[in-house]
């Protein structure tokens, strides 16, 4: 044996070394190797079963409450400023993703003689904001571009942030939320739940927007919105709205409360789920310190009143305040232990700044994703039995040949795409057996050759030695063809389709290697040393 | 052992047998797509829901049909050898699928369920809501549990229903779950009740994603087709490329007719099995043309049409085992691969197929009829104006130098071996 064929077996059982730890590390015991496998090898959601979501993140519902939030302080300031507008301060509505940067706030009468000072309060308390005037007395403020950017950014983050505490307070291991990265789809989340149990609960609780208000009431409760309305003359007092009481199997009642909520979820420091008086049981929370001085003072001087507590624009319950509460408070009415967790989890999680729309949605059952492991790894056992069998009837001794660079590149791929952290899905799975049909045919290809070179009265090891040179060529070719085309089903393909790229790609490069280097290597071994070959088997 | 020792077939001279097969074949798909209007889209492209249902005792599919209709437009599909249905709703609005889906679920519960009586259905809902519903009952009937028993036993359960398909028939199998003793099946006895249909697992696709899916598919395969052509003109000759793409256009145009023709749906997993079958059928041209390059630079007073016949004939053993085999691993993931596989396997099956086949029977007449033509026209450009020669013929057929046997060839004998 050369020592050009030493160092070529050194690298292949190098490799092989490589592999093999990238797979199941150095295991000490069965179940260590089981354990590692499990860590290195990532299923897919089609396999282990389980949740994905496409969510769209209705990016308008913050631009809303920005403007909303613009409104109350620019009351308020312009009041300090003493600048009495003669009409209201408004903001107009829109209703899609699309529209949400054309949110608009409209300030009518401004006394002329305060133009001036107006425009200053504006551009120096507002700055986010450009005032346009509509004639001499109305005014138009529009975001700036720059500033509408950022509130996206920030919606899209803080909304990413809510959900990641929301799943890991569920303790969901693997889970993941992210952009989906289509260029004109922004707002869309891509949240994979792997292995979770109860999908419909998991979903309820990420889209739960968890914004709490505690309102005071100032009316109320009515039978319905129609009866509130006629009690006031048509039109709601300043600075209230109606909310309905969640209706649990009756008929929902409304309240009137005070536009601006006293404290709201983002005051919230902790809460906790509890059984209260009866074994009813209740959710509590803990405020911030700041907001604790602001409700404290609130309540005191308040007793006897009624407050109602809100989340997602539902009345939840309407105490009445007994005494003066300082930073904490509780929250009654849930029907069970998992609904006062949910709630009590949604408020340490904090709020949604916008609401989500479940765009796309795909649970495999875990047991359907076990099954389809199964099903999919019976298949390529049974077509690579198969296979190899043929392969030794019919190529004797070279088929062994065949078959270890076979095994050899699964063994490739699998630690590939363990070093990759790449995730094994079912149609990763239908490219790992491709790339096995692919890996039968450049062994094919170089043996058809060298059969036809021996045809030809070449001896075997100028035989073999052209067989492995005229295919390489044709190798090359078909390699390198699939490689184009996988490229492009990976930039343009989605989920599922680039992970069936991927794992051709990994597998084609593992062939190369394989069925020219390796397959090479174990002819010169066995053809080296004797110089005069009469017969090889093949 | 060897199949084919010295073949010698004139595939070449039976051309137009076999185009007129793939005319045929084409046709057919053509006209079961045009009565069908259009291939027939998996939920991925066209939106809607789909929803697979596990029953404990499988109904007849004509009464889970009868089941849902007149509520909502539904289609109900068998999963042959499993105990499931597969429900599909038809893309509407996002907001209402979501309800329509409830709505489904509900239907199949009313009419194949049981009543649940105040009890928890043991079928629906996780580990954590098992163990919420038996807290306090288990502590009554005096066995109480700490918080991570209670969670211990509650997966377990989980899990034994996950290895039964989803569902469990009666709650007497859950004796042989670790941790559940008879006492605490007792309780668990009197908590739940096993719902005898199940809900294992769910899709839902709004119809603007899935249109847009669609498109990127398409794009997908034109750039793919594309950039293959590209790669082949530059390492053969453009025709060739165009002579390969045909063939694999028509490959999976044949594809998605039989398709149309056998009802089954184009999901994303279908289209990519699609590409695969790009691939593949991409791979066996390029074979069979590398031979034909080879042959040139060889055999240069050759006909074509001999030539081409005969690298044919020396790829064929190559040919037949290569299809052969991947063929058997195909065939292998159309019978064991399960339903979830089917279509990709269907996909694999008739492309392998169909993509040997047109490497010799579409891809290499394309180069002859190519060649006829440049001499056809050369000849009448020669009657035209005898004493001008044109210098479009000597380009036509020419293969470039290869690295490895290129080396030997002169380049400017190049044009004399295909006249």
């Amino acid at each position: 044996m050369t020592s050009n064929i030493k160092i070529r077996i050194g690298i292949i059982i190098a490799v092989i070394l490589v592999c093999l730890y990238g797979v199941i590390g150095v295991p000490k015991s069965k179940d260590e190797l089981l354990a590692n496998w499990k860590k290195n090898i990532h299923l897919g959601l089609d396999l282990s079963g389980g949740t994905q979501l496409v969510m769209q993140v209705q990016l308008q519902d913050a631009f809303k409450a920005d403007a909303d939030n613009a409104i109350e302080s620019l009351k308020q300031e312009l009041q300090k400023d003493g600048i009495t507008p003669s009409g209201d301060i408004t903001r107009n509505d829109p209703a899609t993703i699309e529209d949400a940067d054309k949110i608009e706030i409209y300030i009518k009468g401004i006394p002329s003689d305060k133009t001036g000072q107006f425009r200053g309060v504006v551009n120096n308390q507002f700055s986010a904001w450009v005032a346009t005037a509509l004639n001499s007395s109305d005014y138009k403020l529009t975001l700036k571009p720059s500033e509408s950017l950022k509130l996206k950014q920030d919606t899209l983050t803080q909304t990413m942030a809510t959900i990641e505490r929301k799943i890991n307070a569920l303790g969901l291991a693997e889970s993941s939320v992210q952009q989906t990265g289509r260029s004109d789809a922004e707002a869309e989340l891509l949240i994979q739940l792997p292995g979770v149990d109860d999908p419909a609960h998991v979903k309820q609780l990420i889209q739960t927007q968890a914004q709490l208000e505690w309102d005071q009431v100032q009316d109320g409760p009515f039978a319905s919105r129609e009866e509130a309305l006629a009690k006031k003359g048509g039109i709601l007092p300043l600075n209230t709205k109606l909310v309905p009481t969640a209706t649990r199997g009756g008929q929902a009642a409304w309240y009137l409360v005070s536009r601006i909520p006293v404290v709201r979820g983002t005051d919230i420091r902790d809460a906790s789920a509890a059984a209260g008086e009866l074994n009813r049981w209740e959710t509590n929370f803990v405020l911030t310190q700041d907001a604790a001085k602001k409700f404290g003072a609130y309540t005191e001087a308040n007793i006897n009143q009624r407050a109602a507590i809100v989340v997602d624009g539902i009345v939840i319950s309407a105490p009445t305040i007994q005494s003066k509460i300082s930073d904490t408070g509780r929250i009654t009415g849930a029907a069970n232990q998992e609904e006062a967790a949910d709630l009590a989890l949604n408020l340490r999680a904090g709020s949604l700044p916008a609401a989500l729309t479940i765009e796309e949605e795909r649970t495999v059952g875990p047991s359907l994703g076990a099954d389809s492991i199964r099903e999919g790894f019976e298949a390529g056992i049974a077509g690579v039995v198969a296979v190899v069998l043929f392969m030794l009837v019919y190529y004797k001794r070279s088929g062994i040949n065949a078959t270890l660079a076979l095994i050899l590149n699964a063994v490739i791929l699998i630690a590939a795409l363990a070093y990759f952290d790449a995730t094994l899905t079912l149609p990763g799975i239908a490219g790992i057996i491709l790339t096995i049909g692919m890996a039968v045919d450049s062994n094919v290809l170089i043996f058809e050759r060298i059969r036809e070179e021996l045809r030809a009265g070449k001896a075997v090891v100028a035989a073999v030695d052209a067989g492995f040179s005229k295919a390489f060529l044709t190798i090359i070719d078909t390699h390198v063809t699939t490689v184009v085309s996988c490229a492009f089903l990976f930039i343009f393909g989605t989920g599922p389709v680039k992970g069936f790229a991927v794992t051709l790609v990994i597998g084609l490069v593992a062939n190369l290697f394989t069925a020219v280097f390796v397959s090479r290597t174990i002819f010169d071994a066995e053809l080296s040393g004797k110089r005069q070959v009469a017969v090889l088997s093949i | 052992m060897e199949l084919f020792k010295h073949s010698d077939f004139d595939f070449l001279g039976k051309k137009w047998w076999f185009i007129n097969l793939s005319l045929i074949l084409t046709a057919a798909g053509f006209i079961s797509l045009a009565v069908k209007g259009g291939p027939r889209y998996g939920i991925d492209f066209r939106g809607g829901a789909l929803i697979t249902v596990s029953f404990a005792n499988r109904p007849p599919v004509d009464k889970v049909r009868a089941a849902l209709s007149g509520k909502l437009p539904v289609e109900v599909e068998e999963v042959s050898g499993r105990p499931e249905d597969i429900i599909g709703i038809d893309a509407l609005q996002d907001s209402a699928l979501q309800a329509s889906r409830q709505k489904v679920i509900d239907s199949l519960d009313a009419a194949f369920g049981q009543p649940a009586n105040g009890k928890y259905n043991i079928n629906a809902g996780g580990a954590a809501a098992l163990a919420d519903r038996l807290r306090d009952a288990l502590a009554a009937a005096s066995l109480p549990m700490s918080d991570q028993q209670l969670q211990t036993l509650a997966s377990n359960i989980m899990d034994y229903r996950k290895q039964h398909s989803g569902l469990i028939k009666n709650l007497d199998e859950l004796a042989s779950v670790p941790a559940v003793t008879p006492q605490v099946l007792n309780v668990i006895k009197q908590q739940t009740y096993p719902d005898s249909v199940a809900v294992v697992g769910t899709e839902t696709v709004g119809p603007k994603i899935g249109a847009e899916l669609q498109r990127k598919a398409i794009l997908a395969v034109l750039y793919a087709l594309g950039g293959m052509l590209v790669y082949i003109a530059f390492r053969f000759e453009w025709i060739y490329g165009a002579a390969a793409v045909i063939a694999v256009f028509h490959d999976t145009l044949i594809t998605i007719g039989l398709f149309s023709l056998f009802n089954k749906e184009i999901t994303l997993t279908v289209v990519a099995a699609l590409l695969t079958l790009v691939g593949y059928s991409m791979n066996d041209t390029i074979v069979t043309f590398d031979r034909i390059r080879e042959n040139l630079k060889i055999l240069r007073r050759e006909e074509l049409e001999t030539l081409i016949n005969k690298s044919v004939n020396q790829t064929l053993s190559r040919t037949v085992l290569t299809s052969g085999l991947t063929l058997l691993t195909a065939l292998a993931l159309f019978i064991f691969g399960g339903q979830v596989l089917n279509g990709f396997a269907f996909a694999l099956v008739c492309g392998i197929i169909v993509g040997t086949y047109s490497s010799v029977f579409v891809a290499s007449p394309i180069l002859i009829f190519w060649h006829n033509f440049l001499e056809g026209r050369k000849r009448n450009t020669r009657g035209a104006a005898p004493a001008r020669r044109e210098p479009v013929a000597p380009v036509a057929l020419k293969a470039k130098a290869t690295p490895a046997a290129g080396k030997d060839r002169p380049q400017r004998g190049s044009t004399a071996k295909v006249k």
